[in-house]
């Protein structure tokens, strides 16, 4: 995996989180580098040399020439010993070296980002990635690949999308139950983006160990308990039988008025005893004799 | 007859305010007072609750190592800390009258900047700056306290920072990437040169609208080798179960266990850690 991130060269952004940090991955990649015979410049803002340093062999750290913005910065202790360019100066000046393919790391590019503008950063980033020449600079010899480190949380949308669509390879940190993965995009030139998804640890020497995914063995067995049919012993009957289906369609409802019980209600049965009304007509009584209810069709 | 003077030998004796800070917490965090680890930081956040007892519990961890301890304490009064240290087993005057402790009293000291004349620059020298930029004087203060003195008697182990806490210096006015800076040099001086440790509480609001402490929570916890996260519980106040403790630890590749959830309640002397769900007053 790490050969084929940095076959590509150019910008290789590592984005990472809390949760899942990146600069192991980073060093990882600097020692493959180291070991591979290029010259790795690393801009260290964020740890200390000897930190750094730490878990390399000493044919990687001979070839690492480290450059230190961790112990002051911003010129606190008022030395002078900061790059004149500040560190975008010092990114610059890597470039100005005789040898044929050099890396360069930066740790990290979120630091970066917070002390400096956003389009002075990317500016610089597009000049060393892509070769160009600056105005006065000698353009380097050879390929220059920068590996940059960036703490995703800490930025917003608009520097985090200028600085993905500079990359030519995208790594971001991920992981599950403890396992951790790198979602990879790979912009080659003249190429669709292909990405990929990889499982990995990285050992304490900082080689990778590649691996399938997080273990399965947390899920439950299906419980093997038969499927009991809850309505084989109930007290109540929760189906009709025929006969009880017949005579239920030709139940006819109370408030449903068909045409029997039009007739019926219009012509007493012989059973049934017709009710009268007496009516005594009052003196200021309109008595109408026509019947009110002859328009209705009964 | 004259009175006999009986000696009263004191026994030194393991009671529990005798062990101080919190047992159970270092059990968890796999450490002891005479076995810390060095050149550590240590980021305390709380949400949804106060986490102040974790800062107690390093003040009073650290002094029983016999460290040397730079606290830079914003929030609360000396009086207070020295309370609550007293019902943990350290006497916070006692350590300060022997050059153990540097205390900045952040609400004292403040009042000072601005009714008393400053002969040389004051740490909190940015109180009174129209355009706050940097702690840069409050670095210097802390280097100053914690660099190691030839002259003095007695040597300490490692020296250590406390801060409680920096979320207040950004309700100061100061910005978030000042106080990420303030940190940085701290890191470099107190756990890179000096081999000692950091410990610094952040207060998570949870509050997505305040980006300033978001940059500044998720800045220092990409600097810090442990992280203890204090939440308040998600269903609300509980008698028994004050909240819940992750423990995260960092920058340390190949280690199995990196995270670890408790569930916690805070007595009057003593801090109470249990697994999820089996606090002794459900069980």
């Amino acid at each position: 995996m790490l050969e084929s991130l940095l076959a590509i060269g150019g910008l290789v952004l590592l984005r990472d989180s809390v949760e899942w940090e990146g600069r192991s991955l980073l060093k990882a990649l600097v020692k493959k580098s180291a070991l591979s015979g290029e010259q790795v410049h690393v801009l260290g803002c964020e740890v200390s040399e000897e930190e750094f340093r730490e878990g390399f062999e000493s044919d990687v750290n001979s070839r690492l020439i480290y450059h230190d913005l961790f112990r002051d910065p911003l010129n606190w202790s008022k030395t002078g010993e900061a790059h004149p360019g500040g560190p975008l100066g010092a990114l610059r000046a890597m470039c100005r070296t005789d040898s044929c393919s050099i890396t360069i790391a930066v740790d990290s590019l979120s630091w970066l980002l917070l002390h400096l503008p956003c389009t002075e950063l990317c500016q610089t980033l597009h000049v060393l990635s892509h070769g160009n020449s600056y105005p006065g600079v000698n353009p380097p010899v050879g390929q220059v690949r920068v590996l940059g480190l960036l703490h995703e949380e800490l930025h917003g949308q608009g520097p985090l999308g200028a600085l993905s669509s500079l990359a030519q390879t995208e790594v971001t940190m991920d992981g599950k139950m403890g396992q951790a993965s790198v979602h990879i995009l790979y912009r080659r030139p003249q190429q669709r983006p292909a990405y990929q998804t990889q499982w990995f640890s990285i050992l304490p020497d900082f080689n990778l160990d590649l691996q399938e995914g997080p273990l399965e063995s947390q899920q439950q067995p299906s419980s093997h308990v038969p499927l009991v049919d809850p309505t084989t012993h109930l007290t109540f009957n929760l189906h009709l039988s025929k006969k009880e289906r017949e005579a239920k369609d030709n139940l006819t409802l109370p408030f449903q008025f068909s045409s029997e019980k039009q007739q019926a209600l219009l012509r007493p049965g012989p059973g049934q005893s017709s009710s009268h009304i007496f009516y005594e007509p009052d003196v200021y009584d309109d008595l109408d004799q026509e019947d009110p209810d002859e328009d209705l069709d009964i | 007859m004259c009175p006999r003077h009986v000696p009263i030998f004191t026994h030194p004796g393991r009671s529990g305010s005798e062990l101080g800070m919190f047992p159970e917490l270092n059990n968890l965090l796999n450490t002891s007072p005479d076995r810390a680890e060095q050149g550590k930081l240590t980021l305390l956040c709380d949400s949804k609750t106060d986490g102040s007892f974790l800062v107690h519990h390093f003040l009073s961890f650290y002094l029983k190592a016999n460290c040397k301890v730079c606290f830079v304490a914003l929030l609360q009064s000396f009086s207070h800390y020295n309370t609550v240290g007293q019902k943990l087993g350290v006497n916070l005057t006692t350590a300060r009258e022997r050059g153990q402790l540097v205390f900045l009293e952040g609400l004292k000291s403040s009042v000072d900047i601005f009714f008393h004349p400053q002969e040389e620059p004051h740490p909190l020298r940015f109180l009174r700056e129209a355009n706050a930029g940097s702690l840069q004087p409050l670095y210097e203060f802390v280097r100053e306290a914690l660099k190691p003195v030839d002259s003095e008697d007695t040597t300490w182990r490692f020296p250590v920072l406390l801060v409680d806490d920096l979320s207040v210096l950004l309700s100061l006015g100061l910005g978030a990437v000042a106080v990420l800076d303030f940190t940085h040099y701290c890191r470099a001086t107190v756990c890179s040169e000096l081999q000692g440790n950091m410990v610094a509480l952040v207060h998570d609001s949870e509050d997505a609208e305040d980006e300033e402490n978001e940059l500044l929570l998720n800045g220092l916890s990409h600097q810090s080798h442990l992280i203890l996260h204090a939440e308040g519980l998600a269903t609300g106040f509980c008698k028994d179960v004050h909240g819940q403790l992750k423990i995260l630890w960092r920058k340390s590749t190949g280690r199995r266990d990196r995270s670890l959830i408790y569930q916690y309640k805070i007595q009057d002397k003593n801090v109470s850690f249990f697994a999820k769900g089996m606090s002794p007053a459900v069980l």
